[in-house]
């Protein structure tokens, strides 16, 4: 499968999982799509039959927000069946509304709460190093979420503790909880701050699978730091780039056009 | 106490690979052995919580034991959100130390006072909370806390406590009571560094001719349930005393724990912190005590009297 089948396929899970349950968060899955479909389908190295493979990649899914995109992916990939997604957020399903690791084989760490996941992949990190293990770390996070002091703590402390094999990536779409990241807390000059930190940082467009799979699978001495530019709701035109996305789920009609517009029949 | 916790752990750590040590640029003159002996496995995250609390998660999450290092209140309430969705949701085998329990930071002030953690940390799920009151328990606490698998927070005092056990607690299962006197008129439960106020309590009261036991109970969490119970049931009078405001701390634990137990018989008093804590107070450790009524003389009165009342 193509990495652009991969994120084709999640993100119609995805749309029809948060129309089933009528749950937030669209834009903000559909943003990470791409990346999720590309470090799922080309980059990571993992075994969907043994979660818990010693020698596995690392992912931590910080903006837990866009749980449905990351379980699509799992599912997508066998972790477990896709019969799963029908149930997503209903009553007794294990798949909460925000990322949790409890009863879904793949997940490394919960999260939901904005800040936390590049601390947990800066510990795992050291721990590959320690154990002389060649298995890399993986951390999606989003714009809105470098607002939190605790990004900037893990900003400062992977550099300094020369943590090379740790990965980082930013969904900056542009558009956070209640505006645009430019008009709620600025963030730019954004790789710049990044690259004062001592990070090797790299901005792409966050929906070209070339450029993606080129940057994820690169090595630095330093760690790295990808601003993949994207677009908030991502593939469905008339969810892109509008905030409403973060919190409407699609009616019924709207799920059949925007699964129109991404051609899965 | 600081010292006996450490001198523990770096035996811990000689034996087990898997045990490091992070610390919130905190730790003079008291963390250099470990620093010296496992370089590797020693990391200052500098003066930032909430990601030396993600990081020591991550690598826990990765087969390490870690044990996290700062002053009580920086270690808990500044990065409590890392401790409970990065620690107790994913039962992190994380021991979060604090040092400076209660008033042992006397004229620092109050940002340094630690009179909420344990009321915060007994109510997070998967939470260990460990209370020693002298340093022959902290050496205790950093023994079981490395046995068990999940998170712990040890609430330690300062430097200089005296060692109020004769033996080790070799033996003592995590979650136990530990008597230190016999009597039949009370029962005092102290936690934590109130422990050697409270045998002196117990030794005025003696001297005025009433029999009072009294209990440590160095593991808060989970709390031995069925001893005070029993207690309870056995004598008229239980008192708890801890350097903690009341509200969700130890007494009110004990509380719980007498009000669900259909014998129990005694009334309860607790000795703890009030909110004039906050009121801009300047003093040493004993100074604050004596004001917010925690010095021994205070605790046996207040014994004194409810046991009067009720004769």
């Amino acid at each position: 499968m193509t990495s652009e089948t991969f994120a084709r396929s999640i993100r119609s899970s995805a749309l029809e999982m948060v129309h089933r349950t009528k749950s937030s968060h669209i834009g903000s899955c559909l943003s990470a799509a791409d990346i999720v479909a590309v470090l799922y389908n080309d980059v990571m190295r993992l075994d969907p039959l043994n979660p818990k493979w010693e020698q596995r990649d690392r992912f931590i899914i910080s903006k837990g927000h866009a749980a449905a995109i990351i379980y699509a992916a799992l599912a997508e990939r066998g972790f477990f069946s896709k019969d799963w997604l029908k149930e997503y957020s209903f009553n007794g399903s294990p798949l909460a509304g925000h990322v949790t690791h409890c009863k879904v084989p793949g997940i490394e760490a919960s999260s939901g709460s904005l800040g936390h996941g590049l601390s947990l992949g800066c510990g795992m990190a050291l721990a590959a190093r320690q154990a002389k293990a060649d298995w890399r770390v993986y951390v999606l996070l989003s714009d809105g979420e470098c607002d939190e002091g605790s990004v900037w703590e893990a900003a400062l402390f992977a550099p300094f503790h020369n943590i090379t094999n740790l990965t980082a990536v930013i969904d900056y779409n542009k558009l956070q909880g209640f505006g645009r990241t430019a008009e709620v807390l600025d963030l730019e000059p954004f790789g710049d701050k990044w690259r004062a930190f001592g990070w090797d940082v790299v901005e792409v467009d966050g929906h070209d699978h070339a450029a993606l799979k080129l940057e994820l699978n690169k090595r630095s001495s330093k760690p790295r730091l990808i601003i993949a530019h994207t677009v908030k709701g991502k593939g469905v035109s008339f969810m892109e780039d509008d905030l409403a996305w973060h919190y409407k789920s699609p009616n019924a009609e709207q799920l059949a056009s925007a699964l129109a517009e991404l051609k899965v029949p | 106490m600081r010292t006996a916790f450490i001198d523990a752990l770096i035996k811990a750590a000689h034996a087990d690979d898997k045990i490091w040590l992070l610390t919130g640029d905190l730790g003079y003159s008291v963390l250099e052995p470990f620093r010296a002996a496992f370089p590797d496995r020693y990391i200052n995250a500098g003066v930032a919580e909430q990601n030396m609390i993600g990081v020591a998660a991550g690598l826990a999450l990765s087969g390490a034991q870690v044990f996290v290092y700062s002053i009580c209140n920086f270690v808990t309430l500044r990065c409590l959100e890392q401790i409970r969705n990065d620690l107790c949701y994913h039962k992190a085998n994380v021991k979060v130390v604090g040092v400076g329990s209660g008033l042992s930071y006397g004229v620092h002030g109050y940002t340094h006072h630690a009179v909420e953690d344990i009321a915060v940390t007994r109510a997070l799920p998967n939470m260990t909370v460990l209370c020693p009151g002298d340093p022959v328990e902290a050496r205790w606490a950093a023994e079981v806390a490395t046995c068990h698998n999940g998170p712990a927070y040890i609430r330690i005092g300062k430097a200089g406590e005296p060692a109020l056990h004769a033996q080790p607690l070799d033996g003592v299962a995590l979650g136990k009571a530990v008597r230190l006197r016999e009597g039949d008129d009370a029962t005092l439960f102290a936690v934590g560094n109130m422990l050697e106020s409270t045998l002196k309590a117990a030794a005025l009261l003696e001297a005025q001719g009433f029999g009072v036991g009294v209990v440590s109970m160095p593991c808060v969490k989970p709390l031995d349930e069925a001893f005070v119970a029993a207690e309870a049931a056995r004598v008229p009078l239980v008192a708890t005393v801890e350097e903690h405001v009341q509200c969700g701390g130890f007494g009110e634990a004990i509380a719980g724990v007498m009000a669900r137990s259909s014998g129990a018989r005694a009334r309860l008093l607790s000795f703890a912190v009030g909110d004039a804590i906050v009121s801009g107070l300047v003093g040493d450790q004993n100074h604050l005590r004596n004001l917010l009524g925690l010095s021994p003389q205070h605790i046996a009165d207040g014994v004194t009297q409810a046991l009067g009342a009720k004769r």
